[in-house]
């Protein structure tokens, strides 16, 4: 073989100590933006996944784009591990520190920098809030079209790193199809702009491969994002059905009918209760699965899909529907099905948020064996599922202080990735592999294929010091996976029936 | 008729070949892409024979399809099911392939409201500079998991392995298409271009040819209906028109020399290029001749984007020209892909 095998190192160290670097640190930062007392870091010892607390050695939060670029070279020329950190929402760990690194921090570094309203597109630092964007041009009637859950508090540089989706990706896409231009800083501290203000750019599509790239090849200071024209119009449609199956066939058959609606979201039982004690939206407690789906447009546009889709839903079996009779009503609709995840942290202290894609036609089967589950691990698991593209969030809820449910609550979520897999689908849709779904990472890809991401991740940062430990595993993590897992399932529950 | 395993065992034969005696191989399907690049070098490896739509059901909105799979075949079983693909990518040829189609990354006049093949290729299977045949992405439409190899793919030409299937998402055909006409001068006919792009209705295309802006509207009867009356414009027949923009057999294309494609910020100004063809949302600008590269890169730089050589370049010359961070970049990767530089020697760029 030409490619001789050659793995990353997963536990780096930096060349000198602790103290020394931090005075580096301060040499180009000012002390309140370099943070290395515990108390000091304690805040910064996890993400949205809250499982896995780790300190940083050292936390800094440079103020500009030449603070980070110092920052990067400092640690590059003593080999200092760096873990980044935007607004920590993320639910895959990726922003977790490393306890021998540092963590450098995007959060000071949140201005709008430029709202071109005739080219439709606005200049931001990664630090700014998802939300924002759109806030700041609204006055121009245009918005920055991906809204994940959490785009009150997520920032765009952390959506870049993870490309981050939202409800509304089915007929808007993922961040990667949204953004024309970022400027990247590299390990050595260089700063290259991939992308551009056109449409397109020679060579190799660079902007793709650093979108979702979750901090392993280099950090982004600055983000251009389309802009699209805010939609004359927005009406939402809730149907409830008694049958999980018969929602799911609905899916499919407003696909089949031609129909691209801007949102698609369906939630089950567990779900909907969930959301309706949280915040009462309207939601109908007594069906097995709802549909959000929502049309946009002109007023014209969206009075005759709305039609037509009330229509196939009629159809398709639904037993009640809902057309929000104005704004208020449509927000309050969206309101529940966005804080779904809150929500079912009500209902027990912790709950891990799943986010497979599977093929749409697998879903009743996927949905059917995910409730099975719940007896082989004796847990509760509710699902929200952005049905338009297959993405599915099962939401399985523990609580850690209790027993071995932490334990159980990881095995569960494994065995749901592991499904997706099997099914034709992915271990992650949007939300990133972190370190959450590393092991899984080995499930979906073989060693040669990782060995092609190693390979890409080298050309970036040859010692593996950006995030290690997360989003690609080294191949010796996937061997030892592979023995222990076989293990496992012969051994844990060897009487269980798998269907 | 070989077999699909045969097919592929002779791709991996002649990939192994070339790594043995430190050559390269160009892979090649219909050849219709041939003129771009800065050099065609190596052995050909034709895929015109590993055909075949793999997997397609329309309700999951995904097709897989093997590369030496004719793009008509594509087009017309797609369209007999209602659906498109949405990047409607130019042949430029009778004999267009889907690896090509995805290997180019060219895209056609819905580009700018729709997106570029490389904003729906969903995943990739690829033998690589070992010949080991590996999968990324997947057949999903939401799928971050690893680095996001398919699309790297999308208009790499390939210079980092070969490309064996893809599967890309696809879209229902719009219910109605409608283009009208507006008699404007260049200028004026930038800024509509750019107001449209910015105002709530279903724009799937626009294009100033010299003549006349045409602009077409493309969704539901009611909407299109609804946007032209707010638009206004004289309606034309759009089929036959959009054809010759996105093939490139428009008069305007009929020029010889050298035909360069400034790709900028859509409110760029016309500048000295008042002979342009302008596509994209005015994002686009065709220019033939009228300098040499480096003079068109400097305007284009000025506003934010690049400028190629498209067609008539001279063997050897570079056909774009880029900043040296960004090359050193560009290098890395076809390094990490392949590090022997088997695949496509200089046809993206005059170093490698």
């Amino acid at each position: 073989m030409g490619h001789s095998e050659r793995d990353l190192n997963e536990n780096p160290v930096a060349l000198i100590d602790k103290q020394t670097l931090v005075k580096k640190f301060l040499s180009v930062l000012s002390t309140e933006s370099v943070k290395y007392e515990t108390e000091d870091l304690t805040p910064f010892e996890c993400d949205g996944l809250s499982a896995y607390p780790q300190i940083p050695m050292i936390v800094v939060l440079p103020e500009n784009e030449d603070q980070v670029c110092q920052v990067m070279r400092i640690c590059h020329q003593y080999k200092a591990p760096i873990v980044f950190r935007g607004a920590g929402t993320g639910l895959s760990g990726g922003a977790i520190p490393y306890d021998q690194g540092v963590l450098l921090v995007l959060s000071k570094l949140k201005r709008i920098t430029h709202i071109d309203p005739v080219g439709r597109y606005a200049v931001v630092q990664p630090g700014v809030r998802n939300a924002a964007i759109s806030e700041a041009t609204k006055i121009h009637e245009l918005y920055y079209a991906p809204d994940p859950s959490s785009q009150i508090a997520c920032s765009i540089g952390g959506n870049v790193a993870e490309n981050s989706g939202g409800v509304h990706c089915l007929k808007y896409g993922l961040t990667v199809n949204n953004i024309l231009k970022v400027r990247f800083v590299t390990i050595e501290g260089d700063i290259v702009e991939i992308g551009s203000e056109g449409l397109d750019s020679p060579g190799y599509d660079l902007l793709a491969l650093v979108t979702g790239s979750e901090g392993l090849l280099g950090v982004v200071t600055e983000v251009t994002v389309k802009l699209l024209p805010t939609p004359e119009k927005a009406q939402a449609i809730m149907a409830s059905f008694d049958d999980v199956e018969k929602a799911g066939r609905a899916v499919a058959d407003i696909i089949a009918a031609g129909i691209i609606p801007a949102g698609l979201e369906m939630m089950d039982k567990k779900a909907i209760n969930a959301v309706e004690q949280f915040i009462g939206a309207g939601y109908p407690m007594d069906a097995a699965a709802m549909l959000l789906c929502e049309s946009d447009g002109s007023s014209e546009e969206v009075a005759s899909e709305i039609q037509k889709t009330t229509e196939v839903l009629n159809k398709a079996g639904a037993t009640e529907i809902t057309i929000s009779s104005d704004e208020t009503h449509r927000l309050k609709l969206w309101a529940g099905r966005k804080s779904a995840f809150p929500a079912v942290g009500r209902v027990l202290p912790d709950y891990f948020c799943m986010d497979g894609t599977i093929p749409r036609k697998t879903l009743p089967d996927v949905l059917k064996r995910i409730a099975a589950m719940e007896d082989q691990f004796q847990l509760q698991c509710a699902n929200v599922f952005h049905a338009g593209d297959g993405n599915l969030h099962p939401l399985i809820m523990f609580d850690a202080n209790e027993g071995d449910q932490l334990h159980r609550a990881e095995l569960y979520g494994a065995a749901i990735l592991e499904l997706c897999v099997e099914v034709g689908g992915t271990i992650t849709g949007e939300h990133g592999v972190g370190i959450e779904k590393i092991n899984q990472m080995c499930i979906q890809f073989d060693n040669q294929e990782i060995q092609t991401f190693l390979n890409l991740k080298r050309a970036f940062d040859p010692d593996g010091r950006l995030n290690p430990g997360k989003a690609i595993p080294t191949l010796n993590r996937c061997a030892e996976f592979g023995h222990m897992h076989v293990h496992r399932g012969e051994e844990r529950f060897p009487d269980i029936p798998r269907f | 008729m070989r077999t699909n395993e045969t097919v592929i065992d002779r791709f991996k034969s002649q990939i192994i070949d070339a790594k043995k005696q430190s050559t390269c191989v160009r892979i090649r399907g219909g050849g219709s892409k041939d003129f771009y690049g800065v050099n065609l070098e190596g052995e050909i490896v034709d895929t015109n024979e590993f055909t075949g739509i793999t997997e397609y059901e329309p309700t999951e909105l995904v097709l897989t399809a093997r590369s030496g799979t004719p793009l008509k075949e594509i087009e017309q079983t797609l369209n007999e099911n209602n659906q498109m693909l949405p990047f409607e990518p130019p042949h430029m040829g009778t004999k267009a392939t889907f690896g090509g189609c995805i290997a180019s990354g060219f895209s056609g006049p819905r580009r700018a409201s729709q997106g570029a093949v490389r904003d729906f290729v969903l995943g990739a299977r690829i033998l690589n500079a070992d010949a080991v045949d590996l999968q990324f992405g997947g057949k999903v439409m939401k799928n971050v998991a690893g680095f996001d190899v398919s699309r790297l793919l999308a208009g790499s030409f390939g210079t980092l392995g070969l490309i064996l299937e893809s599967s890309v998402k696809v879209l229902p055909k719009p219910e109605m298409e409608r283009t009208v006409l507006f008699d404007l001068d260049i200028q004026s006919a930038l800024e509509k271009m750019n107001t449209l792009a910015g105002s709530p209705i279903p724009l799937s295309a626009t294009c100033f040819d010299g003549n006349q802006l045409a602009v077409r509207l493309s969704g539901s009867e009611i909407g299109v209906i609804a946007a032209h009356k707010k638009i206004g414009g004289e309606v034309s027949e759009g089929a036959s028109y959009w054809q010759s923009i996105k093939e490139q057999t428009h008069p305007f294309f009929g020029s010889e020399g050298c035909l360069y494609r400034l790709s900028v910020n859509p409110t760029a100004p016309i500048n000295r290029y008042t002979d342009a063809l302008i596509e994209w949302n005015g994002s686009t600008r065709w220019v033939w001749n009228n300098g040499t590269l480096a003079e068109h890169q400097d305007f284009a730089n000025e506003h934010g984007g690049h400028a190629t050589v498209f067609r008539g370049n001279q063997l050897g010359n570079p056909i774009s020209s880029i900043s040296p961070a960004l090359q050193v970049l560009q290098q890395k990767i076809k390094n990490s892909m392949d590090p022997d530089g088997i695949f496509g020697k200089n046809r993206l760029f005059a170093e490698f």
